[in-house]
């Protein structure tokens, strides 16, 4: 990756010329790199996906490796929302609510068919998606998806707030797609 | 209401070096010690995988005989059966002895929960579920997979039930009809 700190190649000790020792980036990548190597995320439990979302952050997967164990129960504290399980007419509104109360820049994941869809739920007190409610940058098919799918999503948010990054430098709006017609 | 049992006391006033949570902390530090020469459970994901059982059921995935031929028929049975309705089919007819193909076959991966309905009403062994599982997707129209992705994941599988070679032959199905079949899962891949 452009900007990214690394350490210095092997023999480059004893080297005097100040280029060696100098790491030039620019702030949009360095910010970009520490935004996306400190995930926080909030987790919106509402169904058995949030199992596999706790068994993600437990050692055996341990999310700690992408940077985002610090789960924030409080949104103000969060910038990934994972919106995991089914989301009811009747907890739609919470859940919009404490999106709106995340600070930008922000990003979701909605995990798992029910959350993604309405999966099986083709009924009247489900959202058919919570793209409905909210803008999802990743989708994770499964009912629930593996702790190893969820990590698939984060590391593709990952390369989202980098492509983010470069795209506001590049002056184009990282804008989210509206959900494409005929796709429920 | 008479008071039943007897309440708990407070601790003794904890010392001098309690008062200074040395021993708290030396505690904490040991279980943290002692954790460091514990085997590591930690598995290092995108590296390492799990190893699937053969009957893991991941996303769903059409199949091939072995002569490349579609073997999905068309017949809507999974499209029925699909607890979220998540397949969608348009049949067509196809002129190789067997009447009917499909001409869309999509499923809505976000919708599908890999229950093996689908795998388990097809009477052709025409749909399995693969052992993908780590499939994400930016937005919903990619998630929905078309027939040609679908037959690229399932790949080729050996077809048990041989319909081409029954239905154009001339002796007709009464031969072949009551040979055993096998189902061989988790040979796809």
């Amino acid at each position: 990756m452009n900007g990214t700190p690394r350490d210095l190649p092997a023999g480059m000790e004893g080297s005097h010329e100040l280029e060696q020792w100098i790491l030039t980036t620019r702030l949009a990548d360095y910010v970009a790199w520490g935004r996306k190597n400190s995930l926080w995320p909030m987790p919106m439990g509402l169904a058995c996906c949030a199992i596999e979302l706790m068994a993600m952050v437990a050692p055996r997967y341990d999310v700690a490796r992408f940077g985002a164990e610090a789960l924030r129960f409080s949104p103000r504290q969060a910038d990934l929302m994972i919106v995991a399980g089914t989301v009811t007419k009747k907890m739609a509104p919470a859940l919009k609510r404490i999106f709106d109360q995340m600070p930008e820049p922000k990003w979701v994941i909605s995990m798992g068919a029910f959350a993604s869809s309405g999966g099986m739920f083709r009924s009247y007190p489900v959202v058919q998606g919570v793209d409905e409610i909210i803008p999802v940058d990743v989708y994770i098919p499964g009912c629930p998806p593996r702790p190893e799918a969820l990590i698939e999503g984060i590391m593709r948010v990952q390369q989202l707030v980098e492509e983010g990054a470069r795209a506001a430098q590049t002056g184009a709006r990282a804008g989210r797609p509206a959900p494409a017609a005929g796709t429920r | 209401m008479p008071v039943s049992g007897k309440p708990v006391a407070r601790p003794a006033r904890p010392g001098l070096l309690e008062f200074t949570y040395l021993p708290s902390i030396l505690k904490g530090m040991w279980i943290t010690l002692r954790h460091m020469f514990r085997p590591k459970v930690t598995m290092q994901y995108p590296e390492q995988r799990w190893s699937l059982p053969d009957n893991y059921r991941g996303l769903p995935a059409l199949v091939r005989d072995e002569e490349e031929r579609v073997k999905c028929v068309a017949c809507f049975l999974c499209e029925y059966v699909c607890p979220p309705k998540a397949i969608h089919i348009e049949a067509q007819e196809i002129q190789t002895g067997v009447e009917k193909g499909p001409r869309v076959f999509e499923i809505n991966m976000l919708r599908c929960i890999m229950c093996g309905y689908c795998e388990e009403v097809c009477p052709e062994q025409a749909i399995f579920l693969t052992k993908e599982y780590t499939t994400v997707g930016v937005n919903r129209a990619e998630m929905i997979f078309p027939k040609e992705k679908l037959l690229e994941m399932g790949g080729i599988r050996p077809d048990p039930i041989k319909k081409w070679q029954r239905l154009t032959s001339k002796q007709g199905p009464s031969e072949t009809a009551h040979e055993p079949v096998c189902a061989g899962r988790g040979t796809a891949r």
